[in-house]
């Protein structure tokens, strides 16, 4: 075999060990990406249910795997981005309860417009998400406990106040309130595109990854994520704020339970206290099974969007296949693992390929 | 040399942790195309005083002078803004990121202005391969992983790094501790390189030999506080080499493993 072009390439500095550096096939780099695991496991899924469910492959059905996909997808793509940044966030479920919650008591007992609530819900949500990044930042404890006591505290929150204002353990109905309408459209409205039904949530979710995408590939902040997930004391020693950038990262977290919230409530009216529980697991899988790297510094947006839709189709696929749901947390559980053993496997061969 | 304003001049500075005594009277002079050495066993102080310089710590005694003012760096930026910047041993460089990325990391260049404003990644590659060209490290694909790259390597990134972004000092932490005989000397003639550009140089190592291939100026620590300061012209390799390993104390060294060879070729035969 001739060497293609080594020895046109610029002598290096002799004792320099350049030599060692090898050029990278295309096909290595998309074995790279840290999303491939997450697409060869969403088409896997696809092509399972699209066998064993007969009606999985109707237009109507795509649409309700979207709608499913989109209500995690929403939030797992800010997740995504806080887990490259390194650290996590439990609260995010719940958040997303006390959002709505916050929305609709404060418009039912405040106003008489419900778009001030939602104004009111978005600062104090994202107020929910400064205390994480400020507490996480000033104590340096993990940010595991620090959200694990702000998920406890705010499930308490979300119940204790609900009964205290409203006597039962949901909200009352605002449906009748000026402005409901409005923010139904923004918040819950569908459309019927060629047959499908398609839920606002859709563009929600796709507008919130393209931003979380550019944000993460083609800004300073976005560099600065993954430097502070890779290596705080790294970026810190060359002036990167690694301060702001979390506390920043958890502000994104807080606006996407924000919207998840309001969709919660404008869809439903009413809010269940206590909802949320456990969804902040959904996310974070979600965001791993895209690649996102359990450590910090690796992953993408993108890769959490296919994590929420393998979500979606699992957990409506089961459905079309008239199969006890019971069954999906085992399925989603295999998933995972699955997912994540591909996504090593991948990163080995590719680096061994090197 | 002495009388051209020195770039970085640290005069009696001390620093403390609490009650422990870091760092006591130590002082150094930094110029302009000149590299001075700091050298100290482990647990000198040599981390302590590149903290103070490179802005991660505050000093508690004695003057801090860039450029001839007297001033207390507040962070890293801080210093990096005043000119100085610092390569740490193990914590220079991201791993996961790319070389490109890791480069411009902290001083990212930019195009467009507001939701538009984006990194200029097509400069920043070129800029990082081009820069990397410069110091004869010539890499094909500057999106593999930094931590793809030898160790030394890795030291030439951040020093091109460094180069590129106008430092006046350069504070290299032990750039050696870790690497081969070649890949040390590779890093030791970019070190040498960045003097010739104009840089004082802050090297600190605890190899007496390195530290005398390079260096113009030497202060050796022990124990925190400094137990010499010497000029190249007024100290050998023997000499520094001696005072770095605590003098009396190598000589000892010396004698009992010269006792214990000497008996060896015996009692092996018998």
């Amino acid at each position: 075999m001739t060497a293609t072009g080594q020895p046109a390439s610029p002598a290096p500095a002799p004792g320099a060990p350049d030599e060692r550096l090898l050029r990278t096939s295309p096909l290595r780099r998309l074995l790279g990406r840290p999303e491939l695991g997450s697409v060869v496991g969403a088409v896997a899924v696809f092509l399972f249910f699209a066998v064993v469910a007969d009606s999985f492959l109707q237009a109507s059905s795509f649409g309700t795997v979207l709608y499913a996909a989109s209500t995690i997808g929403i939030m797992a793509a800010p997740v995504a981005l806080l887990m490259i940044g390194g650290e996590f966030d439990l609260s995010a479920g719940v958040l997303v309860t006390s959002s709505a919650l916050i929305s609709s008591m404060f418009s039912y007992q405040m106003t008489a417009n419900v778009w001030v609530g939602v104004f009111v819900s978005l600062l104090v949500t994202l107020a929910f998400g400064a205390f994480n990044g400020f507490m996480l930042t000033r104590t340096k404890l993990p940010s595991f406990i620090i959200t694990l006591g702000t998920f406890l505290m705010l499930t308490g929150l979300n119940l204790g106040f609900t009964k205290l204002i409203s006597g039962t353990v949901s909200t009352k109905s605002i449906g009748d309130m000026e402005g409901f309408g409005s923010a139904r459209k923004v918040f819950a409205s569908q459309l019927t595109i060629g047959g499908m039904e398609l839920k606002v949530t859709i563009l929600w979710w796709f507008v919130l990854v393209a931003i979380a995408t550019w944000v993460l590939l083609r800004t300073r902040f976005g560099n600065w994520i993954f430097a502070v997930g890779g290596e705080a004391e790294a970026a810190r020693a060359v002036g990167v704020p690694v301060i702001r950038t979390k506390i920043g990262l958890y502000l994104g977290v807080a606006f996407a339970a924000w919207v998840s919230g309001q969709h919660l409530l404008f869809s439903y009216d009413v809010v269940q206290s206590g909802e949320g529980v456990g969804n902040e697991l959904t996310y974070i899988i979600a965001a791993v099974i895209g690649g996102c790297l359990i450590t910090g510094g690796y992953g993408s947006a993108i890769g959490s969007a296919v994590g929420a839709f393998i979500f979606g189709m699992t957990s409506k696929g089961i459905v079309y296949a008239e199969w006890n749901p019971d069954w999906f947390k085992f399925f989603l559980g295999a998933m995972l693992l699955l997912a994540t053993l591909l996504n090593a496997w991948v990163r080995k061969r590719a680096e061994a390929t090197a | 040399m002495t009388a051209t304003q020195a770039l970085v001049e640290l005069d009696d500075v001390s620093k403390f942790y609490g009650n422990i005594k870091a760092l006591e009277h130590v002082s150094l002079e930094v110029h302009a195309g000149e590299i001075t050495c700091v050298l100290g066993d482990n647990g000198a102080g040599k981390s302590t005083l590149i903290k103070i310089i490179a802005g991660l710590h505050r000093h508690d005694g004695g003057t801090f002078l860039i450029d001839g003012e007297e001033t207390t760096l507040a962070n890293p930026r801080d210093a990096l803004d005043q000119g100085i910047a610092t390569v740490y041993q193990d914590l220079a460089v991201v791993p996961l990121m790319p070389v490109w990325r890791n480069f411009f990391l902290g001083s990212e260049p930019t195009r467009g202005a507001g939701p538009l404003k984006r990194l200029d990644v097509r400069l920043m590659r070129e800029t990082t391969r081009a820069a990397l060209l410069r110091m004869g490290i010539d890499l094909r694909d500057v999106d593999q992983p930094i931590g793809t790259l030898s160790g030394g390597e890795r030291q030439c990134v951040a020093i091109a790094r460094a180069v590129h972004f106008g430092a006046k000092v350069l504070v290299l932490d032990e750039p050696t501790a870790a690497l081969g005989v070649k890949q040390s000397g590779v890093v030791l003639k970019y070190v040498a390189a960045a003097r010739d550009a104009g840089l004082g140089v802050v090297l600190i190592t605890h190899n007496p030999h390195h530290a005398y291939l390079v260096g113009d100026r030497f202060v050796l620590l022990k124990r925190g506080v400094m137990s010499g300061s010497h000029t190249r012209d007024s100290i050998t390799l023997d000499e520094l080499t001696r005072q770095m390993a605590g003098g009396s104390e190598l000589e000892e060294l010396s004698h009992e493993l010269e006792r214990a060879t000497g008996p060896a070729p015996g009692a092996a035969g018998s």
